[in-house]
């Protein structure tokens, strides 16, 4: 495990942000509040936290249609996620995210990775993506100490 | 770009049929790219459900489609849209919220849609029929399409159903594709006595125990009693494109793809089996209720997705058979299309519905419109869809039961819960 993990990019851009990391698969609408970013789904495991301007990874998306429609609003008001980082490729939000670009000019790159690269992530961290779809640890803070390590967090 | 496209989809592209077609092409064609199509499909059908969000962003983008002189392709149908177009005033919906909503509806109709107005397409006007390719949006209408009609169709997300239907095309992949069809895991019902699937709240625990457990992957249930309705199919699928990513299920026996278990799974062995027990059953249909039985109830909702015809005749008998009427603490709302509501209304279903003390409204969703009363701490249904998302949208903790004892809790003013129909194992 060196220090970056490579990510096949679905909707190209570059991002910075703290990671959001969930083991839970997502419906944005019904899911997270459209006005203000927070994970509103009770069975969530990171419900009450906040997508805004974070690297969210989340397994995969489920529920709703309408998840894009939630992505594209949250765009408007600046509160969209800096990127999403799934294992399954999620095309209702990657179509947010091509709209949330024509629309509004912002950018919510959308990447896939493996599942043994997704657990190497943990919530809290400092990433940069770049445009290639490379996820880096940013200096300092956050670096997990036992890379390629089952994760240190517990979800709960 | 890696898509290959004919003759007439590069015109698209190029910007010769008009700026709308191109940009839904431009689209259509990012995704298809970023997915891996090989080529598009052409499809004949379409439903937007991209009209139901009551967001500015939505009105910004069904616009500058309309600006750009966009125009369904093919025919289209409408979703629910955050507004009850007749009684909005009578649901006590703020005006302000009303004009908004109004604008975005007429919009959509600027594109040339049919206002049917409903989740429940499969049960109204343009039902696909087999083998057709389609695009539609909303999640428990997909999988009714794909499971119980045979129509193709993969869960398009709000504005890809628009573009789907301006452009008439989308990537051909997912189930458009016959191979990606095939059932991929084998479930097993236990035995119970028919009865315990006499109420669409039943089928809609399974959906729930389905979409929880299954994720995204097409399942083939064994063992439902094969004179399964339309309204028990319609909750089975709701709840499971809610809990979950399902897009489609093989019922064996009932549904079209599913005549026996070596067609549901194109004449290979299951992949795998999950034997589901009655306690994993009754597992789905607890977790769905956080209320307590007892417990005063403010609101109780029927009709996630829209209420049929048949339903309403249900609910009309559920109510003859209770004396009383709606008790003064609740808000009974039932949910339908106009569609459903004109063929109620001419069975003589409606009065005795209203005289009970419910509400009808149209159109609409609880969800996407403000119709339940803010100051509700406990709603009740009998779907499971509308159980999975009214806490986190609505706030609300949710008992869910029969509609029968959604009406018996509505007279009594109280939870009235008898519990998961199937005996223990």
């Amino acid at each position: 495990m060196g220090d970056v993990v490579k990510g096949h990019p679905l909707v190209g851009g570059v991002a910075t942000g703290e990671a959001l990391v969930s083991q839970k698969p997502i419906s944005f609408w019904g899911g997270v509040d459209p006005q203000t970013g927070e994970i509103i789904d009770q069975r969530h495991d990171r419900c009450g936290t906040s997508i805004a301007g974070r690297i969210c990874f989340f397994p995969a998306e489920k529920g709703s249609s309408t998840a894009s429609a939630v992505l594209l609003e949250l765009a408007r008001t600046h509160k969209a996620p800096a990127a999403i980082v799934v294992v399954e490729t999620p095309p209702i939000l990657m179509l947010g995210a091509m709209i949330a670009q024509r629309l509004y000019n912002v950018s919510i790159p959308v990447l896939r990775v493996a599942e043994h690269d997704y657990g190497v992530f943990t919530h809290g961290q400092s990433l940069r993506i770049s445009s290639d779809g490379a996820i880096r640890w940013e200096a300092e803070k956050g670096r997990d100490p036992l890379p390629g390590s089952p994760r240190s967090d517990r979800v709960t | 770009m890696s898509v290959v496209l004919d003759r007439e989809e590069r015109a698209m592209l190029d910007g010769q049929r008009g700026r709308a077609v191109q940009e839904a092409m431009s689209i259509i064609v990012q995704m298809a790219d970023a997915i891996g199509a090989d080529e598009l499909v052409k499809v004949e059908q379409a439903h937007i459900d991209a009209c139901a969000l009551m967001a500015p962003s939505n009105f910004d983008f069904v616009s500058r489609i309309v600006e750009q002189g966009g125009r369904v392709a093919v025919p289209t149908t409408l979703n629910m849209v955050s507004l009850d177009l007749e009684h909005w005033q009578e649901l006590r919906v703020p005006a302000a919220f009303a004009e908004e909503a109004t604008q975005i509806a007429n919009a959509y109709l600027q594109l040339g849609c049919i206002p049917t107005w409903t989740c429940a397409p499969y049960q109204g006007y343009l039902t696909p029929r087999f083998g057709q390719q389609i695009a539609w949006g909303e999640s428990n209408a997909v999988v009714y399409a794909n499971a119980v009609l045979g129509a193709r169709t993969n869960r398009y997300a709000d504005y890809m159903d628009v573009c789907a239907a301006v452009a008439g095309r989308v990537p051909n992949t997912g189930l458009h594709l016959h191979e990606n069809r095939r059932g991929q895991i084998l479930l097993r019902l236990p035995a119970v006595r028919e009865e315990a699937w006499s109420s669409p709240a039943s089928w809609a625990a399974l959906g729930h125990l389905i979409g929880e457990r299954l994720g995204s992957r097409i399942p083939v249930i064994e063992g439902l009693p094969i004179h399964a309705s339309t309204d028990q199919l319609k909750a089975l699928g709701a709840a499971a494109a809610s809990a979950g990513a399902v897009a489609m299920f093989h019922a064996v026996g009932i549904t079209p793809e599913a005549p026996d278990l070596s067609t549901a799974f194109h004449g290979g062995p299951p992949p795998e089996t999950f034997d589901v027990s009655t306690d994993d059953l009754r597992q789905a249909w607890e977790e769905m209720s956080q209320a307590q039985v007892g417990e005063p109830v403010d609101s109780i909702v029927l009709g996630c997705p829209h209420f049929s015809y048949d339903e309403f005749r249900e609910l009309a008998e559920a109510i003859q058979a209770t004396s009383g009427t709606v008790h003064e603490n609740v808000e009974l709302l039932v949910l339908t299309s106009s569609a459903s509501f004109a063929l109620a209304q001419r069975g003589g279903l409606i009065d005795p519905i209203r005289r009970f003390g419910a509400k009808i409204a149209f159109d609409t969703c609880l969800f996407h419109s403000p119709i339940v009363p803010e100051e509700a701490h406990v709603l009740m249904t009998n779907s499971g869809k509308a159980a999975y998302y009214a806490p986190g949208e609505l706030g609300v903790r949710v008992a869910f039961a029969s509609l029968d004892q959604c009406v018996h809790s509505a007279v009594c003013g109280r939870v009235q819960m008898g519990g998961a129909p199937w005996g223990t194992s």
